[in-house]
């Protein structure tokens, strides 16, 4: 179990050992999976792990440390290691802790752990898991194959303390159920997939559910073509545009501020987006994923917009960045166990609009609906954006047939202020979260 | 070497007598086959940043898997306690995956043929941190002596000692020790208050720390990644459309790890979910074209004495003169296709199961000198550097980014541009080569390959070869 104690012991040590300051993170977790593939089982995991790191100053010299070895000798060896670093490191004017008056935790219950994951025997687990898969099976006979379907459960538990004062620990859970088909028609051969993922095993989609989504999104991509090379509109469905708000944050994160490596660098009150797009960061909303009672530093979780109705309001930053830029940490440091702290993000999505998906895709006369991104042509840097994607066809508003082997491209920059629309179709699988959008123009590469 | 003198018997007392009793203990509910991971890492990261060495981390991580196979089926736990309770305890939960009277005669164990691929006296984890801060700081010097348009540097070095020992139901007892270390170097340059580009160069292997003296210096890297930058500076936007792609030698051999590599592991075609599925014998690339993945090079960042299933690294010849000749194996499909496992099964950490992965892939070198490549293309697209790729292993399509690419007019390399991402199928893309050159690299060490979750080092390469029709996604 979570030891608060263990955490502030440590920080103890190293301040006795020469350090003026620490911070320490203990991170447990356990882990179990079942796999199944064809209704049998293929694959099964259970275990658990610890890990504590430490990270030191010494004046503004900082050195890091963390260990699977959570013995007194293991952590005894950890410090020093720490404090080693710290002296071969250079003085950091910038290096500190976060203020004390910044240090503290939300209250009230976030909903992030519940006991109900551990109700179900493994039987019943690998069982959840072939229901799921032969949902997929059973939906369609194109449906082949399978890469198998998963049943999987988490909990853990995270405690940090410093030697600022702050102490504090939270437990979550998770669970999820996933399937992978297979679809075949001719020579053409498919797979895609579907999840749901909850804190909660009652907030479990159904195996079925889940099984038919992803036969579905497996089968209407069989018969893929490429289409011409043009300029065109295209829809990102939820999962594609879940990306495109990833990229979102990688640009307004303090790091890539301060070492000006973001489009969206000195943009602060500047217009970057079309009015249609409100950005939120959100680290409070109970029962979510990218919800926490404080961040990685000790600092409350919070709401802040990002951008509103297209204009940028704020960055994501953690205490360094923000003295970096001179301005106030947003609550949004995040790291392992150990080493200075990077910008983390809560539950970070972009606002339902008004419009449902099946409405904006009625809008378009010739154009493209996004299922399936891959590869890492995105350069924050510059904004350009060049990825490799699949998905289906618009013509007269209507889907007319798959497409796959083809690029789309365009800058971030353009291509936010070409948000048309955003969809009524908001649902956070995960801790970063889009509904539909419909962008005016990208140029899509295939023949 | 006797077990005793190995570090996980010297360091934490572990027989012969030991392991038996484990792999007893894990096929106790019955199955074909049991093994055991012991793993310890040491890895330590330095980096510099605005010429500050900012961040300076190490760590260890010490564990044990346990996994137990019946069939098809693989039951699997970990511990991060090595007390013989906590293993047992492991055991018994992987074994629950089996059920029935056990398969396996034991017979004890035999030594797998030692040989060292990376004879390090000194790990690079091992040496002093002094020394090793040097590497940084000197890359920071050098990028910013190298061109007044540079404006941000980061250098990060990064090492790690793997110490592992497996043993198995079927009688392998193995040990190894695996260093591993890396030196990178990402700039931002601009003109004015203009656009920021960036570049990146990094390298490395399974090295001593005199590699980055000898061979590799910061100075190289740094002055690379300045380079890249400041090609970037002039760049116009990529063309969109199909056309000749030429790829220059080295890193672009990422090509063949995304378009063919992923899609002839063998757990992918034991599934058959691969678009390489059922075609061993069958041309899936131009007669030019052999394509081999090979674990056994010296001193290279995927290669490995032993894999992480303990049984020796090979040379996999994969494509031979454009005929799909074989798939990569681990120890569980070689057992369900029955084949022999080519030593691919490998493994992010004691905590993860293994499965069919690359080491080093490359193309064997042609006949073409690489300037009459050049010469001999009309119009197309020169691509001498990439970031990453992607692949969907079961359509076969690709994508791979390129970070540093030229136009071809008249059979000259001209202008530079950026944002080309290329797009194409994996058993069709390489029928299309026209032309390999003579001059064969390999990358400089800084690949990392991932495949559901799991992360682990591997290496590309590549001569300088000419695709007559590629995808190419750019914006004009």
């Amino acid at each position: 179990m979570i030891d608060q104690e263990l955490a502030a012991q440590t920080v103890r040590l190293a301040l006795d050992r020469g350090a003026t300051d620490a911070e320490c993170t203990l991170a447990e977790g356990e882990e179990f999976s079942a796999q199944v593939r064809m209704r049998e089982l293929e694959k099964l995991k259970d275990a658990g792990s610890r890990r504590v790191g430490l990270r030191v100053l010494i004046g503004k010299q900082v050195g890091s440390a963390h260990t699977s070895d959570l013995s007194s000798a293991g952590i005894r060896q950890m410090v020093e290691s720490a404090l080693a670093l710290a002296a071969i490191s250079t003085d950091d004017p910038h290096a500190d802790l976060p203020d004390s008056s910044e240090l503290g935790s939300i209250a009230g219950d976030l909903r992030l752990y519940s006991d109900d994951i551990h109700k179900f025997d493994t039987a019943a687990r690998i069982q959840a898991a072939i229901q799921t898969e032969e949902a997929a099976l059973s939906w369609d006979p194109r449906i082949t194959n399978s890469e198998g379907a998963s049943f999987s459960a988490y909990s853990g538990g995270r405690v940090f303390a410093n030697s600022r004062g702050f102490a504090g620990s939270y437990r979550m859970s998770s669970c999820s159920l996933s399937a992978t088909p297979v679809a075949r028609q001719g020579d053409s051969m498919e797979r895609d997939y579907w999840y749901s993922l909850a804190r909660s095993y009652s907030k479990l989609e159904s195996p079925a559910d889940v099984g038919r989504r992803a036969a579905e999104r497996t089968v209407r991509r069989l018969g893929a073509r490429k289409v011409p090379t043009q300029k065109a509109p295209v829809i990102f469905d939820p999962v594609t545009a879940r990306s495109l708000i990833g990229n979102i944050f990688e640009a307004v994160e303090g790091d890539s501020i301060y070492r000006k490596a973001s489009f969206l660098e000195g943009k602060l009150g500047e217009r970057v987006a079309s009015e249609n797009v409100t950005v939120i960061d959100d680290g409070c909303l109970p029962g979510l994923f990218g919800t926490s009672p404080f961040d990685d530093e000790g600092v409350p979780s919070r709401r802040t917009v990002v951008i509103d109705r297209g204009v940028l309001r704020s960055y994501l930053l953690n205490s360094y960045t923000a003295r970096k830029l001179g301005m106030r940490t947003t609550g949004n440091a995040a790291r392992g166990v150990t080493g200075n702290a990077g910008v983390g993000h809560g539950n970070f999505f972009l606002e339902k609009g008004q419009r449902p998906p099946e409405e904006m895709i009625r809008g378009i006369h010739r154009g493209l609906y996004v299922t399936e991104l891959i590869g890492h042509g995105v350069n924050i840097v510059t904004g350009d954006y060049s990825r490799g994607a699949a998905g289906l066809w618009i013509e007269n508003g209507e889907f007319a047939y798959p497409v796959s082997e083809i690029t789309i491209a365009a800058t971030l920059q353009q291509m936010l202020m070409d948000v048309e629309a955003a969809g009524s179709d908001l649902e956070f699988r995960g801790s970063v979260a889009s509904p539909t959008l419909l962008i005016r123009e990208m140029t899509i590469s295939g023949q | 070497m006797p077990l005793s003198d190995s570090f996980f018997g010297h360091k934490f007392g572990i027989t012969e007598h030991d392991l038996e009793s484990y792999l007893s203990e894990a096929l106790g509910a019955g199955g074909d086959y049991a093994d055991l991971y012991f793993e310890y890492l040491a890895t330590s990261s330095l980096s510099i940043d605005e010429s500050i060495v900012k961040s300076a981390v190490q760590g260890v991580s010490l564990g044990v898997g346990v996994r137990v196979i019946s069939g098809e089926r693989t039951g699997y736990a970990y511990s991060d306690d090595l007390s013989p309770e906590k293993i047992r305890k492991a055991a018994r939960v992987a074994a629950c995956i089996a059920s029935g009277p056990s398969k396996v005669d034991k017979t004890g164990f035999e030594e797998v043929r030692r040989r060292d691929l990376y004879p390090v006296v000194t790990a690079p984890n091992e040496a002093s941190l002094a020394e090793r801060v040097e590497l940084v700081k000197r890359a920071d010097r050098a990028a910013r002596a190298a061109d007044p348009r540079v404006f941000q540097v980061q250098a990060s070095y990064l090492d790690s000692l793997r110490q592992v020992l497996v043993a198995t139901s079927d009688g392998v007892l193995s040990t190894d020790r695996q260093p591993l270390a890396r030196l990178g170097v990402a700039v931002l340059a601009r003109v004015g208050n203009g656009v920021p580009q960036r570049g990146y160069s990094g390298g490395g292997g399974r090295v001593a720390l005199d590699f980055f003296e000898m061979e590799k210096t910061p100075e190289h890297f740094a002055r690379e990644a300045v380079r890249q930058a400041i090609v970037q500076l002039d760049a116009a936007p990529a063309p969109a459309g199909e056309m000749t792609v030429v790829l220059g030698p080295g890193w672009p051999g990422v090509l063949l790890h995304e378009a063919v590599g992923h899609g002839l592991e063998a757990d992918f075609n034991r599934k058959k979910v691969s678009a390489f599925s059922d075609r061993i014998g069958q041309q899936v690339a131009s007669p030019l074209c052999t394509v081999v993945d090979d674990g056994t090079i010296r001193n290279r960042r995927g290669s490995l004495n032993v894999d992480d299933e303990g049984a020796p690294t090979q040379e996999n010849v994969l494509i031979e003169k454009g005929v799909l000749r074989g798939y990569l194996y681990d120890k569980l499909s070689s057992r369900l296709l029955g084949s022999r496992t080519t030593g691919s099964g490998r493994r992010e950490s004691y905590q993860h199961i293994p499965m069919p992965r690359m080491t080093n892939t490359f193309m064997l070198a042609g006949d073409s000198d690489p300037e009459e490549i050049i010469r001999s293309t009309p119009r197309g697209l020169y691509c001498a550097n990439f970031g990453g790729g992607q692949v969907d292993i079961t359509s076969g399509n690709f994508v791979f980014s390129a970070s540093e690419s030229y136009l071809i007019e008249d059979g000259h390399i001209t202008r530079a541009v950026r944002g080309a991402m290329l797009t194409g199928n994996g058993p069709e893309a390489l029928k299309h080569v026209s032309m390999v050159g003579h001059d064969l690299k390999l990358d400089e060490g800084i690949g990392i390959c991932g495949k559901e979750g799991q992360s682990v080092p591997v290496g590309v390469g590549i001569p300088t070869i000419k695709i007559e029709r590629m995808t190419v996604g750019g914006t004009t």
